[in-house]
């Protein structure tokens, strides 16, 4: 089914007639009330910061919605209808599309802010990622995320991360720290995803679900044949793509037996595996999913999760917009810094209406976007800069990529932190041993 | 004179009618042409009750967020003053109440004519600054279309009038009422084909809002900070 996608983009077989179809597919009850009720106020340009960084008007959120909107009014309203037939409506064509592809793929990172400001209360945010699957079939995605697909389905991650890849990362760590990575264990409790970004940029990231799990005596496992949890597919706006990165970890979780699958702390893995997971394979999971806060926040609920030592320097928390304004994980994070650092100095905005990095929704895929994300991040900068801190603490590894990134363009020396990781850094240190039994003798004292 | 008679009684009786029809039959349709096209269920494990979550979102969506009114106080305060003034204008002015207890039977008690009054003028002052904003503004400019300034008009119109007639500010005053009711007319005629449905709409769009991002949100959290 998605390869057919794929294949068939190289054919030039992704017409705008498909194109058109897909949109069709997307207008329901909820856009067609969205669309109804905007009254032009212009105050989701205000939440965007690709607006407010830029002040170009085309970057007003609801006018990113064009294509969508014009197929709905002539289409699917009488009025709209009687209009198309006397010959007043604008058609959707190729021309449009290609003049909105950049603001659809580019300056758009899927945020949500412009959905929780918008006074009649448009979900602005979901019918842009509803217009992308129009954008792909009709051929009008960006290069970058066609690739980035690409990969997803040929080889399992976006970022072309094999499986060996991760087995010499596993071999690094076991060799470094001691520790067993357990891979494929059968009826396992827990089953761990990973970010390509973790796996190739920050393999700390697994070590530090190593060190947590051993010292919580987790009943946990990483999975051969799904380990990923990225899903471009949600990125590009395709769903075939989507639900084939779905189903992958949905067959690794039914054949591993788990009871939990643990989304990695990336913000789109949340929200693919958690949230559209479902509605994109068509049926309820047999396990439940979380993202690895949620649950380092239960194990410490539990007296599961110990820590002994506290850093000092003054940190500040970025929140990744998948997790806690479109997730809803939003107290868990600051009551899990409190362990390890008490010099918490929040951004404005901090919480549920925090600014993005600018790299979300498959913006930092897109090479073509990478001047734009970097102007419009001047909003974070200015943001951290307010702070007035050390470093920044976050929870996604791609708001890493990014906030590193961003924060060297601006010349701001500053180091960023995973929360997950900094946990890690500071468990007691007994759990460091290497073997379970020495981890049962500490807990028996 | 018998002229303006003549017409007055037209406005207030096949044109009222005709009017009120299409206003009538047109919100119809637009709601069930939304309504019919249904939505998928979502099948994930919803954090919390979408329900309360819909009703959370279609109340406090008219509270705007910190940010946004400092962001963008003139839009979201001369908004509420609009909408507030337009509905003291309408709904409280008690010949209003009288045509609508004489069509429906219901009634309410009115304010007293020169507090009405004096919400006209601001209602009328307050959709002229927003014009003139709209033209000023770079996004609102860039976004406006031909619907959003006849939907202005069309608004202002009967606001204008209204405001003449009361104070019969030309003769003869039937013709002046006649005008008055030949704009609220035009202004029912419009509604259900343009952005004024967002009166009936918003309740669908906030609560369709609410249920889909509501049910992601931890318990007990409101919508807000
Ligand atoms: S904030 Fe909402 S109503 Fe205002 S222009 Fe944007 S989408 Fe339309
Ligand atoms: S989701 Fe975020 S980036 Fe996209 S239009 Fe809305 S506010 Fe802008």
């Amino acid at each position: 089914m998605t390869n057919v996608v794929i294949a068939e983009e190289s054919k030039g077989k992704l017409n705008l007639e498909r194109g058109l179809n897909a949109f069709r597919e997307q207008i329901d009850a909820p856009v067609a009330a969205f669309f109804s009720s905007c009254v032009h106020c212009g105050l989701c340009a205000e939440a965007c910061l690709f607006y407010t960084e830029t002040g170009d008007p085309r970057y007003t959120p609801i006018n990113k919605l064009e294509p969508l909107k014009r197929i709905w009014e002539q289409e699917y309203t009488l009025w709209g209808r009687a209009k198309k037939a006397l010959g007043f409506a604008k058609p959707v064509t190729d021309e449009l599309l290609e003049q909105w592809e950049p603001l659809i793929y580019d300056a758009c990172s899927l945020c949500g802010r412009c959905s929780e400001i918008c006074p009649v209360g448009n979900d602005i945010s979901g019918m842009i990622r509803k217009t992308r699957e129009g954008m792909v079939a009709s051929g009008h995605a960006p290069e970058g995320l066609v690739g980035a697909s690409f990969r997803a389905v040929k080889t399992g991650s976006p970022m072309g991360v094999k499986l060996p890849a991760l087995q010499a990362q596993i071999r690094h760590i076991e060799a470094d720290t001691g520790m067993t990575i357990p891979i494929d264990v059968q009826g396992a409790d827990y089953m761990a995803l990973l970010s390509s970004m973790e796996i190739i940029n920050f393999p700390e990231y697994i070590e530090a679900l190593a060190k947590i799990f051993n010292q919580a005596e987790l009943n946990w496992t990483l999975c051969s044949e799904a380990f990923e949890a990225t899903n471009s597919g949600i990125q590009i706006g395709s769903s075939d793509i989507a639900q084939e990165l779905v189903e992958r970890v949905v067959r690794g979780a039914e054949k591993l037996g788990v009871k939990t699958v643990i989304s990695p702390e990336c913000g789109h893995a949340y929200t693919a595996i958690r949230w559209e997971g479902p509605n994109l394979i068509g049926r309820k999971y047999p396990f439940k999913v979380v993202h690895i806060l949620e649950l380092l926040d239960e194990l410490k609920a539990a007296g599961r999760l110990k820590t002994s030592s506290k850093e000092s320097m003054s940190v500040t928390l970025h929140d990744p917009c998948q997790v806690v304004r479109k997730g809803g994980v939003r107290a868990q994070p600051r009551e899990l810094l409190k362990l390890v650092n008490d010099n918490l100095h929040e951004m404005p905005d901090a919480g549920k209406m925090n600014w993005c990095c600018g790299g979300g929704g498959g913006v930092s895929a897109n090479e073509r976007a990478e001047p734009l994300r970097l102007k419009v991040f001047k909003r974070k900068r200015d943001q951290i800069e307010s702070a007035d801190v050390e470093a920044v603490v976050t929870f996604c590894a791609n708001c890493r990529m990014m906030l590193e990134e961003g924060l060297e363009h601006y010349d701001m020396d500053m180091p960023v932190y995973s929360l997950t990781e900094m946990i890690a850094d500071h468990l007691e240190p007994s759990v460091e041993e290497p073997s379970a039994v020495n981890v049962e003798e500490e807990d028996n004292e | 004179m018998n002229n303006s008679m003549d017409f007055l009684l037209w406005v207030k009786g096949p044109a009222f009618e005709i009017a009120l029809f299409i206003f009538v039959a047109g919100i119809l349709i637009r709601v069930i042409e939304i309504l019919l096209l249904g939505r998928k269920a979502d099948l994930s494990e919803a954090r919390s009750s979408d329900v309360r979550a819909g009703i959370r979102t279609v109340l406090n969506r008219s509270i705007p967020e910190s940010g946004i009114l400092k962001k963008a106080p003139f839009v979201i305060i001369v908004g509420y003053l609009w909408h507030i003034c337009w509905f003291i204008s309408f709904f409280l002015f008690v010949p209003h109440i009288e045509v609508i207890n004489y069509l429906l039977g219901i009634s309410w008690p009115g304010l007293p004519n020169q507090f009405v009054d004096t919400a006209a003028v601001i209602a009328m002052i307050s959709l002229l600054a927003m014009l003139i904003y709209r033209f000023n503004h770079p996004v609102l400019r860039f976004i406006s279309t031909r619907e959003d300034y006849l939907v202005w008009l069309v608004t202002f119109l009967p606001l204008l009038s209204g405001y003449f007639a009361f104070h019969h500010t030309f003769e003869p005053y039937a013709m002046l009422l006649g005008l008055h009711i030949l704009s609220v007319e035009l202004f029912l005629v419009i509604f259900p084909f343009t952005k004024l449905m967002h009166v009936i709409t918003v309740l669908m769009a906030r609560w369709y809002n609410g249920v889909s991002l509501g049910r992601k949100e931890p318990e007990n959290q409101e919508v807000q900070s």
